[in-house]
């Protein structure tokens, strides 16, 4: 077995007819069989000798690859010699030849022409020796995940976080050997540090004010991209915090934040994404958001977030990272399963609806009939708490907003309530007449559009009107953000809150404008976002409204049902934003929970239609109050 | 210088007896062929009997009935001489040298040459008293002499003598003895005889194959029986444990008599003794076993050529036994591990810390540590009292402290203090250093201690220092330009600096060989390179010039090292010669030889009274700079040992080598001699050393040629990237 193992070592020697050649070489001919073998003999052994030192030589010489050099230095021990000639590091100069049943090998000697070698450009010389150190020590990345929400995200941020650093760490990581560094921290100036203390307060503390100029801050300046993982880690770590605190205007702060940053055109929040989109996607599917959810709000919270979810899909998604299409497992997976409350149920369908008609056509109209089913189980079922039912309304009310658009675009006209009720189920008939409604409501602002020549022409401007507010209630209630992503921004603010004075008398910011041309018409084109804030006197205020844009502007109007029509609004707060188009266009009048304000709802967009011809006129960028 | 001489007197005192042996050589062939018949030869090789005159006379008697055909009586005289051979072990060696007293210029030469060679190398061997062997090296027989005699002995045994012209020519008839044909069966015989011994003596017995094995192949290429060697070789190559590999493919590559002239292998076979470690129970087993079959052909190899160490005790497992084997000559004697080493730091100097110095660091906590310090102090002091183990301070004269070396051990002493702990769960941060465009050229690599400078050596013989801190690398001023400075102002060692010549790096030219070896002195004025061309050079740090060209290895030199108190440097290389050097004397104060191979990598103890010498033939020397003597042969590598590293506080040695292994050594404390299953003297832990593994690291495609810990314990290492 052994000698198996092993060569026959000792019977390798040269073959005698290599003597022969080398003997007529240098002028020997006729060498006897004998010579020639006994030579081949001590030849081989010789050779074998020197073989066997010039391996010492390349051991030495840290190198696995003996090298011509190697063989003079060994035949220098034997003080033979060298060959000169064979400095050639790379290859064996020797050519093969055969013919007349002769084979040999020759060294390649060719005729050179001086003149060439003197014409030729001379090559590069080769770059000096040169020592490098890392810059920085290598570091390992956490994996720890922050939120169970996604393990899937957290897996992937690290990743590609990851990819810095050198494969030890990877090696070790996978080996479960290599104890995690502490993450390195890259240093901020005294400025910076200043700065961001500043800001993060200013986001999540109480003066509204601030906390818009903080906003406006993140989304416009330059430069931020240091603090970034500062503000990624503060989002997330704030939203672990306050969700478990059920924080509701500290997590409608921090998406606020999320917004801004996603805003700011300088900032890259692809490799921060393994924090951020935990962070929203809890604000979006969490099960409980704040202290009452009979009576807070957390609604709008769950909408914002989810059109922060798809605009960040629609903005990172790749194929690589799949983002869009996992969210959308996730959405899904939790929606199918029985036993989600309704606040998930909301969050997952809110979610998904936001990722735009394709899915809502693709995934929730298909659903609608078990969805009403359930619904219906608890509306009029017969004892059920009022949180499922709050719950069930507001799942019933999204379903219809968002479903009747789309069925609106692609159904065929005749909308046949038994038609409906067949195919939608316990939803079909409120379904059929919000689609009549939305398509009424596409043709009235197709008219109003026309009328109001002045900024908003070419394309159709929607006008959403959008009332919330349950219920005259509660004093108590925490004023709340009415952020819409894409669309616009309703700010209102309580005036009777001791702690918020209300805002001064007007404001307008001017945030983005595209083209500058002097031609209303071209500013305005889709990419102008008009957003009114109004402050109401009275104690029910806000919220938002959402629609999915379109090429046109939205303008959206927040009025309290009340004082709405009443023309004194004090409206004091227009922001402009820069509107990302979308692709479909959608008209929504108003949310169907609210019964008073179906009424006001054309008037609403009728006036706002002609406040528009008031603000209209003011070319790209500024505008006057109403 | 004395040593290579030597070798080329050594040299010459073979060549002379060889010439003789290849005179005589093809008479022998003739009186082989004549007498085919001679199968019984192996019984007949019991000759060595009685005094030397008795014996030559017996075997005179022996020849004479042979040539008769009277064979009864030959086989009555053989039992009678065998029994008295067994009860007189009279080493054929005395009888051989006897015989090559008519010689008297070779026995002269031999004999001064080896005086020489023992002085430098190993103590003589002693046999331990109760050892039933009388021991050929326990003669004051020269080594040398005895070295390049030995085929010549085995010839007297095996072939009769043949070798010897002066020796009579009833000697000379015994050249039959050793048949080339019978080789092949004894080798069988212990074969099958090792294979049916109790399991507790067969792997002490094994040893045996090995050694054997190749002085019987040695034997039969010495006389010419080349096809019977091969055929030997190829039958019994496969036995041999798998570590030998490498000297199998030489000895396969020696098929002819000629080839053993001044084969490095061979001379190291022949020079030195097979050292094995047998138990006695075991080694009775085979001493009776020889003698019953009178194999004496095996008994004598076995006294030629092999040292068996007797103990008295358990015989050892295969385990055992393999993790000591493997060295080219066996195992180190019992004999040569017992002196002392005082492997003990010297004591720190007592170096008052600055006063100043002290308060700029006792300001942090107001006064407080201003009581700690001094107790810390004493308590740094009680660490520094005489360590037991240690050497006397004075026991080698060292060079004295300057004041920046004072300077740099205050330093050394205020980083100490901010060491991070390592260990398993707190493993070291690594930086690399990458040498880029290095085109494979890259050698050897060293840092400084405080790592502020890193050198590189390269095959196209230049040597490079790189600055790693932003303090660039400046020349002293010519002495023109320093003849202007004002001597007397305080910044003058830094005027005496030419600012025009900072650089990130410098290159030194002066060598024409590859660098193998490469060391900075412990204040960092100074940098050694040893080279291919035979030369160690040491270089000034302050002008960036080659100082001295020390020659004296007329080889490659593989390795070098200062001191870790400077001023001593030692060297070794391809003549498997260590030399130790000072610094300012250009012959070497001390050479250590004793390896067989060449000497790969060298090693000052940490208190700088031993050197430690890693070589191919796979074992380690410690040897005392002092006396020159070598006090440790560590066994049990299976490859060239290629480097060597001391723990911080001198107890512990650790060598990695081409068989991809790292032993830890913990040799140096007097070694339970008797007690050979805690004997090894390194510890081995075959099972669990995956888990010893703390962490493994990649490069991307970087070789790594060197690492260093810093003061602070972060890791540094260096390679030449590679792509």
């Amino acid at each position: 077995m052994a000698e198996e193992r092993r060569p026959k070592q000792c019977t390798v020697v040269l073959p005698t007819e290599s003597m022969k050649a080398m003997a007529e070489s240098i002028g020997v001919g006729q060498l006897q069989e004998e010579s020639c073998a006994a030579l081949s003999e001590e030849v081989s052994y010789r050779i074998k000798e020197i073989a066997q030192d010039a391996l010492k030589f390349m051991h030495h010489g840290k190198r696995r690859k003996l090298t011509t050099s190697d063989i003079d230095h060994a035949l220098k021990l034997k003080n033979v010699e060298p060959l000169y000639g064979f400095q050639s590091q790379e290859f064996i100069p020797f050519r093969f030849a055969s013919g007349g049943g002769r084979e040999l090998h020759f060294y390649e000697e060719k005729e050179v022409d001086l003149s060439d070698i003197i014409n030729t450009p001379l090559p590069r010389v080769p770059l000096d020796v040169s020592l490098k150190a890392p810059k920085e020590q290598q570091k390992a990345e956490s994996t720890e995940p922050l939120k169970v929400v996604k393990p899937g995200q957290e897996e992937e941020g690290s990743i590609q976080k990851g990819q810095g650093a050198i494969s030890a760490e990877a090696k070790g990581k996978k080996e479960g050997l290599m104890r995690m560094k502490p993450r390195s921290t890259h240093e901020l100036s005294v400025e910076q540090q200043l700065y961001y203390k500043e800001i993060t307060e200013a986001c999540v503390g109480s003066c509204e004010a601030k906390r818009a100029e903080a906003l406006q801050s993140i989304a416009t300046d330059p430069g931020l991209y240091q603090m970034l993982p500062r503000f990624s880690t503060f989002i997330s770590e704030g939203v672990r915090v306050n969700v478990v605190q059920n924080n509701l205007a500290l997590l409608i702060y921090l998406m606020r934040m999320v917004k801004a940053l996603m805003d700011n055109p300088t900032l890259y929040l692809e490799k921060y994404l393994h924090e951020l989109i935990p962070a929203v996607v809890t604000c979006i599917v969490s099960k409980q958001l704040c202290l009452r959810p009979d009576v807070d709000n957390h609604w709008a919270l769950r909408d914002f977030a989810a059109r922060l979810m798809a605009q960040s899909c629609k903005t990172f998604s790749t194929t690589t990272n799949n983002i869009q299409s996992r969210i959308t497992k996730t959405f899904t997976k939790s929606w199918l399963d029985e036993k989600t409350q309704w606040t998930t149920r909301y969050g997952c369908i809110a979610g998904l609806s936001e990722l735009g008609p394709d899915v809502i056509k693709t995934l929730i109209l298909p659903r609608l009939t078990v969805e009403g089913a359930r619904i219906k189980a608890v509306s009029e079922g017969p004892v059920v708490s009022n949180i499922d039912k709050i719950g069930a309304d507001h799942v019933q009310s999204l379903l219809l907003k968002h479903c009747a658009s789309v069925i609106a675009k692609t159904r065929p006209l005749p909308d046949n309530m038994e038609q409906y009720r067949a195919d939608y189920g316990y939803l079909g008939p409120t379904l059929c007449s919000h689609v009549v409604k939305a398509r009424a409501q596409a043709a009235l602002q197709a008219q109003q559009v026309n009328r109001t020549t002045l900024t908003i022409t070419q394309p159709r401007p929607t006008l959403t009107v959008s009332q919330s507010g349950i219920g005259g209630s509660g004093g108590s209630r925490s004023p709340s953000i009415i952020k819409v992503p894409s669309s616009l921004t309703l700010m209102s603010t309580r005036p009777g809150t001791p702690t918020q004075p209300s805002p001064p008398a007007t404001k307008y910011i001017v945030m983005a404008t595209s083209a500058g041309a002097s031609s209303t018409q071209q500013v305005l084109d889709g990419s102008l976002v008009i957003t009114l804030s109004s402050s109401s006197g009275s104690s029910v205020t806000s919220t938002v409204a959402s629609a999915t844009s379109t090429l046109q502007p939205l303008v959206k109007l927040e009025s309290r049902a009340a004082s709405g029509l009443g023309g004194s609004r004090p409206l004091q707060k227009y922001i402009v934003v820069s509107l990302p188009t979308s692709a479909s266009s959608s008209l929504e009048s108003k949310s169907g929970m609210l019964p008073p304000s179906s009424s006001s709802t054309s008037p609403i967009s009728l006036e706002a239609g002609m406040k528009m011809d008031h603000t209209g006129c003011v070319p790209n960028g500024t505008l006057l109050p109403i | 210088m004395a040593a290579v001489q030597d070798g080329q007197l050594n040299l010459e005192v073979e060549k002379d007896i060889k010439t003789e042996i290849t005179n005589d050589g093809s008479g022998n062939i003739n009186a082989n062929s004549s007498s085919p018949g001679s199968t019984s030869s192996g019984g007949k090789s019991k000759s060595p009997a009685g005094s030397g005159e008795d014996q030559q006379t017996l075997l005179a008697v022996l020849q004479f009935l042979k040539r008769n055909k009277l064979t009864e009586s030959v086989d009555i005289l053989r039992r009678e001489a065998g029994l008295s051979a067994d009860a007189d072990d009279s080493p054929v060696s005395e009888s051989a040298g006897a015989g090559s007293g008519g010689v008297p210029s070779v026995g002269a030469d031999g004999g001064d040459a080896n005086s020489l060679l023992s002085r430098v190398s190993i103590a003589t061997p002693v046999a331990p008293p109760d050892c039933g062997l009388d021991s050929h090296g326990g003669l004051a027989t020269p080594i040398y002499f005895h070295s390049s005699n030995n085929c010549a002995c085995t010839v007297v045994a095996a072939s009769g003598g043949e070798d010897q012209p002066d020796v009579n020519v009833v000697l000379s008839a015994y050249s039959q003895q050793g048949d080339p044909v019978l080789y092949p069966l004894y080798y069988n015989g212990l074969k099958k005889f090792i294979e049916s011994v109790l399991d507790c003596h067969r792997a002490e017995l094994s040893q045996v194959f090995y050694p054997l094995f190749v002085h019987m192949y040695l034997e039969l290429v010495y006389n010419n029986h080349e096809n019977e060697a091969k055929q030997f070789f190829e039958k019994f190559s496969g036995d041999q444990e798998c570590y030998y590999e490498e000297d199998l493919r030489i000895l396969s590559s020696m098929s002819k008599k000629e080839h053993m002239k001044g084969n490095e292998t061979m001379l190291d076979f022949r020079t030195s003794k097979f050292v094995l470690r047998i138990s006695r129970d075991s080694y009775q087993l085979l001493k009776r076993h020889l003698q019953e079959r009178q194999n004496n052909q095996i008994w004598n190899i076995i006294q030629e050529h092999l040292y068996i160490d007797i103990f008295d005790g358990m015989p050892r497992s295969k385990s055992q036994i393999d993790a000591m084997s493997g060295s080219l000559a066996g195992e180190g004697k019992r004999d040569a591990n017992k002196a002392k080493v005082f492997y003990g730091l010297l004591k720190e100097p007592e170096i008052e810390v600055p006063l100043d110095d002290e308060d700029e660091e006792a300001e942090n906590e107001e006064g407080k540590p201003k009581k700690k310090k001094p107790k810390k102090d004493s308590m740094g002091s009680k660490s520094k009292k005489q360590d037991p183990n240690a050497p006397q301070q004075t026991r080698i004269p060292l060079p004295e402290l300057k004041d920046s070396d004072k300077l740099d051990k205050i330093m050394n002493m205020k980083e100490a203090t901010k060491k991070i702990r390592l260990g398993p769960d707190n493993l070291p941060s690594i930086c690399f250093y990458s040498f880029l465009n290095a085109y494979q050229g890259l050698t050897a690599v060293d840092f400084t201690d405080d790592s502020s400078l890193i050198a590189g050596g390269f095959a196209d013989s230049t040597v490079r220092v790189w600055s790693v801190t932003p303090k660039k690398l400046r020349r002293v001023k010519s002495a023109a330009d320093l003849s202007n400075i004002d001597k007397e102002s305080d910044d003058v060692l830094e005027r005496i600096m030419d600012e025009k010549t900072a650089s990130e790096s410098k290159i030194l030219y002066g060598h024409s060989g590859p660098v193998y070896g490469i060391s900075f002195s412990p204040d960092r004025n100074y940098l050694l390179s040893s080279s291919e061309d035979g030369t160690v050079r040491l270089w000034s740090l302050q002008t960036f010039t080659c100082l001295v060209g020390y020659k004296g290895h007329n080889y490659p030199v593989w390795d070098t090292q200062f001191s870790p108190y400077g001023y001593y440097f030692i060297s070794g290389g391809h003549d498997r010669v260590a030399r130790l050097w000072a610094t300012d004397h250009y012959q070497p104060l001390r050479m250590f030889a004793g390896h067989l191979a060449d000497i790969t990598c060298t090693l000052f103890h940490p208190n700088s009274n031993y050197v430690a010498t890693g070589s191919a033939d796979r074992t380690i020397r410690l040897w005392d700079v002092l006396t020159g003597n070598c006090v440790r042969i560590l066994t049990g590598h299976k490859g060239p040992i290629h480097s060597l590293a001391f723990s911080p506080n001198g107890k512990f040695m650790a060598s990695g080598a081409t068989d991809g292994r790292v032993l830890l050594w913990d040799a140096f404390d007097d070694v339970e001699l008797d007690d050979f299953t805690a004997a090894t003297g390194h510890i081995h832990l075959p099972e669990n050393s995956q888990e010893l593994l703390l962490g493994t690291y990649m490069t991307k495609s970087t070789p790594v040629i060197h690492l260093h810990f810093t003061r602070r314990n972060l890791l540094l290492a260096a390679g030449a990237y590679n792509p």
